[in-house]
């Protein structure tokens, strides 16, 4: 980079008539080259970073890929076999019905909480911004570090659920919540719901910010007040900023690795098992690499709907 | 007939209400992080202590946490430091590129960097892997900085780019009429106006990095380089034997979002909005 920089301030004058002079025709060669290398460095890193690994998975899932090919450098090809494979795998419906629950209720858990909390900070009093500001840490501390704290919560015998409900009279039993394949899955969909709600509180409350507040008065005259007024104006104006949220939770949802493998690692009896952790435990722990690419390009396919979806809203939003 | 001052009066009350009311449901949403530190201060075996205060305060679970996973706090401290130097390198220029030079190509850019954040990263980790074991990244800390600056780095170009939209071109030009090539006008004039949004990057890679946790379970397999989510990881993962432990080190790793949302708010606010809606 430093050469382009001796190239163009070489050739350019040191005192030229104006400010809005051309650059002279000597340098605007190097002038191209120089904005050019600006760039490099980041192409060069999605295209290996997100590029690369991209094709390389959509390669290894026609590929006969395990711990061998390692050794042999033999990655014969398979057409569909891996595919065919995993979907065929019974394990397969069930991790898909979960990932759909699990992101559907998370999503809606998320979201319903966000707008109400974000509908509550938007008025005005003492503290609020401190106090939303606070609502964050969850969102920013590792996710690891918050499913260790719920595994202690959520623990069966001495977990402060538990001994808590009991205490209270709500419960007779202890509940498994995460041994037992009938609650495993809503724990982590509620787990999923505390971590996400930072991040919907903050977006919604940043899109009703920018509401004029001249809607609102013009609407109290029409008698639209509470939640009329919220049909009638806060929602109709919050479409974009919903239709990101909403898209944006979907695609991160569909991710979620960390929070599986830290609370119940897909169990008990796979009831929390979904396409992402098939994927990893498939490469990671049974050295398929051919049937955990399969999966994870189903996976990717299911975010593209999604991510289409997201950039019509995006875009229609940059268009208002 | 109620008065001025009633109105004004009740205003107040219900003013100072609301207030009562967020701070009741913040108590309710950090809970688990009170829990924590809870726990982290009353000595423990594998049963949970359900005092609401800890009795007797001890540091015994912290001392066990540094003795076993100190090494890995620092691991992940180098990696996030890592990371941050990484992402600002490469993604600032790009993002002043991207605001400033009239390229044709740029909605496509844009475009492919959107869709870049989609991507899940069992795809990046699945294909690092064996490329790692190629060129022998694996277990390796400049490996996991490079595969965690692969999230930063989309991240911090839409975030920088943003910003950098705002910078007056004339300035740029002034220092360009005067002598300065591109690059050092990037350096002395761009880089000092945007520090806000440098700032706000290099904070959001640092957390990225500190709390990246698949790749350090699927990049690493040797055991000798060990992030601490990792280390948390494999301490829940078997029969948990000392709780206290196991919490301090969660509240040793949750240090640095800690102190970033006490003395860098307006920082996170930033990124926490740009990133998405930008």
């Amino acid at each position: 980079m430093s050469d382009a920089e001796t190239l163009t301030t070489a050739t350019e004058p040191t005192a030229p008539s104006s400010e809005t002079a051309p650059a002279p025709r000597r340098g605007r060669r190097g002038e191209e080259i120089a904005k050019i290398l600006f760039v490099v460095p980041a192409a060069l890193t999605i295209i290996a970073l997100f590029g690369y690994p991209v094709v390389k998975n959509l390669v290894m899932s026609f590929q006969n890929y395990t711990l061998r090919t390692f050794i042999n450098g033999e990655a014969p090809w398979v057409g569909l076999q891996n595919y065919v494979a995993v979907v065929t795998d019974e394990l397969f419906s069930k991790a898909l019905v979960n990932t759909a629950l699990f992101t559907i209720g998370s999503i809606v858990g998320q979201f319903v909480i966000g707008m109400l909390l974000a509908l509550f900070f938007h008025k005005n009093f003492p503290l609020n911004g401190v106090l939303r500001a606070l609502f964050l840490l969850p969102w920013l501390l590792p996710l690891i570090v918050g499913s260790a704290a719920w595994r202690a919560i959520l623990e069966q015998d001495s977990g402060v659920l538990n001994v808590t409900l009991e205490k209270l009279g709500i419960i007779d039993a202890p509940i498994p919540w995460l041994t037992s394949p009938d609650v495993a899955l809503i724990a982590i969909i509620l787990v999923n719901i505390w971590l996400g709600i930072p991040f919907n509180l903050t977006l919604l409350y940043s899109g009703l910010q920018e509401i004029p507040d001249e809607l609102y008065e013009a609407g109290s005259l029409d008698g639209a007040t509470g939640w009329k007024a919220f049909w009638q104006i806060t929602w109709p104006n919050l479409h974009a900023v919903v239709s990101v949220v909403i898209m944006l939770g979907v695609i991160y949802t569909l991710k979620v690795l960390d929070i599986i493998l830290g609370l119940t690692q897909g169990g008990p009896a796979n009831a929390t098992q979904t396409i992402n952790l098939m994927s990893y435990q498939r490469s990671f722990v049974e050295f398929k690499f051919g049937q955990g690419a399969a999966l994870s390009n189903i996976l990717i396919l299911i975010s593209l709907v999604f991510a289409i979806v997201y950039l019509r809203a995006t875009r229609r939003q940059v268009d208002e | 007939m109620v008065t001025h001052q009633q109105r004004l009066a009740a205003r107040q009350t219900r003013r100072g209400l609301r207030t009562g009311i967020a701070i009741v449901l913040l108590a309710l949403m950090l809970f688990p992080v009170y829990w924590m530190l809870n726990i982290s201060l009353q000595p423990s075996g594998g049963t949970l202590p359900s005092s609401f205060f800890p009795p007797s305060p001890s540091l015994s679970g912290y001392t066990t946490a540094i003795h076993d996973q100190g090494q890995n706090l620092i691991t992940s401290l180098i990696i996030a430091i890592g990371t941050v130097v990484l992402t600002l390198l490469v993604a600032a220029p790009c993002a002043y590129a991207l605001a400033q030079f009239r390229f044709r190509w740029i909605t496509w850019a844009l475009l492919a960097i959107l869709i870049s954040q989609m991507i899940p990263g069992i795809v990046i980790a699945n294909a690092l892997y064996t490329l790692y074991e190629n060129i022998g990244l694996l277990n390796s800390i400049p490996g996991l900085i490079i595969a965690n600056a692969a999230h930063a780095v989309p991240f911090g170009i839409l975030i920088m780019r943003a910003f950098m939209l705002g910078v007056p071109t004339s300035i740029v030009e002034a220092a360009r009429v005067d002598g300065a090539g591109l690059v050092r006008a990037f350096l002395s004039i761009v880089v000092p106006i945007s520090r806000n949004s440098l700032i706000t990057v290099g904070l959001f890679a640092f957390l990225f990095a500190w709390s990246d946790f698949i790749y350090a379970l699927t990049l690493t397999t040797e055991g000798n380089i060990t992030p601490v989510t990792l280390g948390i990881y494999t301490y829940l993962g078997a029969h948990i034997s000392n709780w206290s432990a196991v919490m301090a080190t969660a509240m040793l790793a949750s240090i640095p979002a800690i102190i970033l949302l006490v003395i860098a708010q307006k920082y996170i606010a930033a990124g926490a909005t740009g990133g998405a809606v930008k």
